[in-house]
């Protein structure tokens, strides 16, 4: 329906896919065919075993149209589940973007500096540039992005938005047969450095 | 056991009796499977786009999901307005389609389509299948989302090599599929609200629809029983007609762009709407702002994604059509709900005021047919038979819903959601194939009958006495009317010229060719083509400035539609308007 007197809103919606060929061509034709925005929209696997993905999407539109956009979604065949995370209660989202910088020339100390505040970690460095990485929600990676670039030449790559609830809730646990669930609490860590 | 063999072996253990389809290449092992086993019923039509629409004439009318076969590249390219329109009217088909080589994918190889990528949005769902192991679980699990949930069509791709290598079979009941699972059962409580809601209405209406048919003949009695126990008027769209008999005192007529006066008008001034297996299409709500305003509405829908679509609903209920009317007639008996007799006596009142208008009456005419009374003349003498009757598109397609009534769900079958011109004549050779003895008749317009013709091949083949009443105009009807009211008369390519002498073209296709030109023929050519056990094409040159009404002017609600020509002039289209289609 076309009510231009409702409000946008800006969701967070996270959805569970059976990890198989052309689930995510079959989400993002969803969304250019019925018209609906994709401000970001981020896919791995999750669940090795049952080759499940997870699919988190930044959207925005009307109540009415989100609604519309989580139902359209629901009924894929190839959807298990679908939940929205802004209407759900709080949730926290994050991104990761890695930055390069170059000839920054006498600014190089500022750079670091700045980086610093935004605990962004240098990952790579030459005599005229860095990679820097940074996590944060999407306004952080923008306002480091902006800084960055004031000072010298940029190139950035951003992994776009993942999300999850904030609680003890889950909302789409992974699912184990009895035996594989081995007492090991080992929480998978970044590990990399 | 090969994959050709075990797709003929999932085709029987599903109960499929018939295929409609067209050989090539890429689908050569499966057709040499057909010709050792004779396992299953093939069809051989004469164009892809038809072997579709044949599979949902059979689909409809019989409640059973059609299938289709078609070789890789241009097979499936042509069947791709057959699957869309399965998609927008919700009928369950399962279409198999050929494919290059699972090496050769993606290497423009010969007749290589991107079918899966090509039908992804116009299928309910599609697969490739790339290894053997696959494939009966595939194929019985296409067969699942075909026909549970909202209906709809699936495809099968399926390259050469998976047809010959060794594949496991496994039995229907060992797939499960288990992320589409939809709701069949309505939430309890809110079907008691809902319920409630209708109890207390003072001018209800109960508007239906296709779902009510996809929903199977259970539906409709219910549907039936309901709208009879409360004694509220109801509406049906275009593809719900049939789930109400036309001869209930409590019918309104259809509603919608070409619906009757009393229908639409009702639906405008209700209080409580009641909306089941509807999808309140633009076709039915006019103008959304100003749809409905003063009513409660209760939505049944099997798809959430239906609901608050287009038109906020108060009562939303996910489940199926005939699940959930069950549930509200026992919550209705069981609370003992009377509906309130004063008022709806008053709104009966309100409602014979709108029907004495006689939306639908015509004048008689003695030197041309009417194509209305063409119609009704058919409806006469066809309305004791076994009867089914398909259509094309346009204005012939309007005045079949308006003037031919429709007793029980499945009889009628007409491209509602797509418009697609060729639907009616193949659609009418699969439900020929399904009821074999029954009398099916394609009511057509010239234009659209020269889109799906070649199948008269088809039924010369296989004995099917398919009737095309052609509705002759000599014009794309409903294109020329909207020039005439929206575009100042400017006729741009729509006059039917150069047409073939139809009399003979049955001939040269081994049927019989009837023709009638005035009034006086009618009922003689009618009877004749009724009689004659082949396919016939029976001419009716009908009126050629006949406009179809009454309607709702595009961008208009319901309670600015119009009755006739004498309106028409008053009443120019908005510039809103203008733009919709
Ligand atoms: C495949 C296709 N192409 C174009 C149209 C647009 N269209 C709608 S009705 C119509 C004219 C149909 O003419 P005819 O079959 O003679 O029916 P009539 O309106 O004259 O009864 C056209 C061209 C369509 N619905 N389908
Ligand atoms: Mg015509």
């Amino acid at each position: 329906m076309i009510k231009t007197d409702m409000p946008i809103e800006r969701h967070t919606i996270a959805v569970l896919v059976a990890n198989e060929p052309g689930v995510l061509a079959r989400v993002i034709g969803l969304f250019s065919g019925r018209g609906y925005n994709i401000e970001s929209l981020t896919v791995s696997e999750v669940d090795e075993v049952n080759a499940r993905s997870r699919i988190t999407i930044v959207t925005s539109g009307t109540p009415m149209v989100i609604e519309q956009i989580k139902a359209q979604l629901s009924r894929l065949v190839p959807v298990y589940d679908v939940h929205d995370l802004t209407l759900e209660g709080p949730h926290v989202s994050r991104e990761l973007a890695l930055v390069k910088i170059r000839n920054v020339g006498e600014q190089r100390i500022e750079a670091l500096r700045i980086a610093d505040t935004f605990r962004a970690r240098a990952i790579d460095s030459t005599l005229e540039s860095f990679v820097f990485e940074l996590t944060g929600d999407t306004g952080k990676l923008d306002a480091f992005v902006d800084l960055m670039a004031a000072l010298g030449d940029v190139e950035v790559s951003r992994t776009g938005v993942v999300a999850i609830a904030r609680g003890s809730d889950l909302q789409m646990p992974l699912v184990r047969k009895k035996p594989a669930r081995r007492k090991s609490k080992a929480s998978a860590g970044a590990g990399d450095d | 056991m090969s994959g050709a063999a075990i797709i003929l072996k999932a085709l029987q253990d599903q109960g499929v009796e018939v295929v409609f389809g067209y050989p090539g290449g890429a689908v050569l092992p499966i057709y040499d499977e057909l010709f050792k086993t004779n396992a299953v019923r093939h069809i051989l039509v004469r164009h892809e786009q038809a072997a579709v629409h044949a599979a949902e004439g059979y689909a409809r009318s019989t409640g059973k999901v059609g299938v289709v076969l078609v070789t890789s590249g241009p097979g499936a390219t042509n069947a791709v307005t057959g699957l869309t329109d399965a998609l927008m009217d919700s009928i369950p088909v399962v279409c198999l389609t050929g494919q290059v080589p699972t090496h050769l994918i993606g290497n423009d190889a010969f007749q290589e389509a991107d079918t899966t990528g090509i039908t992804r949005p116009c299928t309910k769902h599609n697969y490739l299948v790339k290894e053997p192991g696959q494939l009966a679980r595939v194929m019985h699990e296409a067969f699942y989302v075909a026909s549970h949930g909202r209906p709809g069509p699936v495809v099968i791709d399926l390259p050469k090599d998976i047809l010959f290598a060794d594949c496991p079979y496994v039995e229907a009941d060992q797939v499960e599929t288990k992320s589409y699972r939809p709701q069949v059962k309505g939430d309890s409580d809110a079907v008691e609200r809902a319920v409630d809601l209708i109890a207390k209405a003072k001018r209800p209406i109960f508007y239906g629809g296709g779902g009510l048919i996809n929903a199977g003949p259970k539906a409709s009695r219910l549907f039936t029983e309901f709208v009879r126990k409360t004694g509220y008027p109801a509406t049906l769209t275009l593809m719900g007609l049939g789930a109400l008999p036309y001869t209930d005192k409590r019918f309104l007529g259809m509603l919608g762009m070409h619906g009757t006066f009393e229908a639409n008008w009702a639906m405008h001034e209700c209080d409580v709407m009641v909306c089941i297996g509807a999808r309140f299409d633009d076709r039915v709500t006019g103008r959304l702002s100003d749809f409905a305003p003063n009513a409660k509405k209760i939505h049944v829908d099997i798809d959430p994604s239906s609901i608050n679509k287009n038109v906020a609903v108060d009562i939303p209920i996910v489940g199926d059509a005939g699940s959930v009317l069950e549930q509200m007639l026992a919550v209705w008996k069981a609370k003992g709900c009377k509906p309130d007799e004063a008022a709806l006596a008053k709104w009966w009142k309100m409602i014979d005021g709108w029907r004495a208008r006689k939306c639908l009456a015509y004048r008689p005419d003695d030197d041309v047919i009417l194509p209305q009374h063409a119609i009704r003349r058919l409806f006469e003498k066809t309305r004791d038979m076994d009867c089914y009757i398909t259509t094309e598109v346009g204005q012939h397609q309007m005045w079949a819903a308006q003037y031919y009534g429709f007793s029980e769900p499945n009889r009628w079958m007409t491209s509602g959601g797509l418009g697609t011109m060729g639907y009616g004549f193949p659609a009418a050779m699969g439900v020929q194939i399904a009821h074999p003895d029954a009398l099916v008749i394609d009511i057509a317009g010239e234009a659209s009958f020269l889109m799906n013709m070649q199948e008269l091949s088809t039924m010369r083949q296989y004995n099917l006495p398919v009737k095309a009443f052609i509705l002759n105009n000599q014009w794309m009807g409903m294109v020329r009317q909207w020039q005439e009211l929206v575009h100042g008369g400017r006729y741009s390519e729509s006059y039917s010229a150069a047409l073939p002498d139809f009399v003979k073209l049955a001939d040269a296709f081994g049927g019989v060719g009837l023709r009638a030109t005035k009034p006086s023929e009618l009922d003689d050519v009618i009877d004749e083509m009724i009689r004659t056990p082949q396919p016939v094409i029976a001419d009716i040159l009908v009126k050629q400035d006949e406009n179809c009404f009454p309607m709702i002017p595009s961008g208009a609600a319901h309670h600015e539609m119009i009755l006739g020509p004498e309106d028409q002039a008053e009443r120019r289209t908005s510039e809103e308007g203008m733009v919709l289609v």
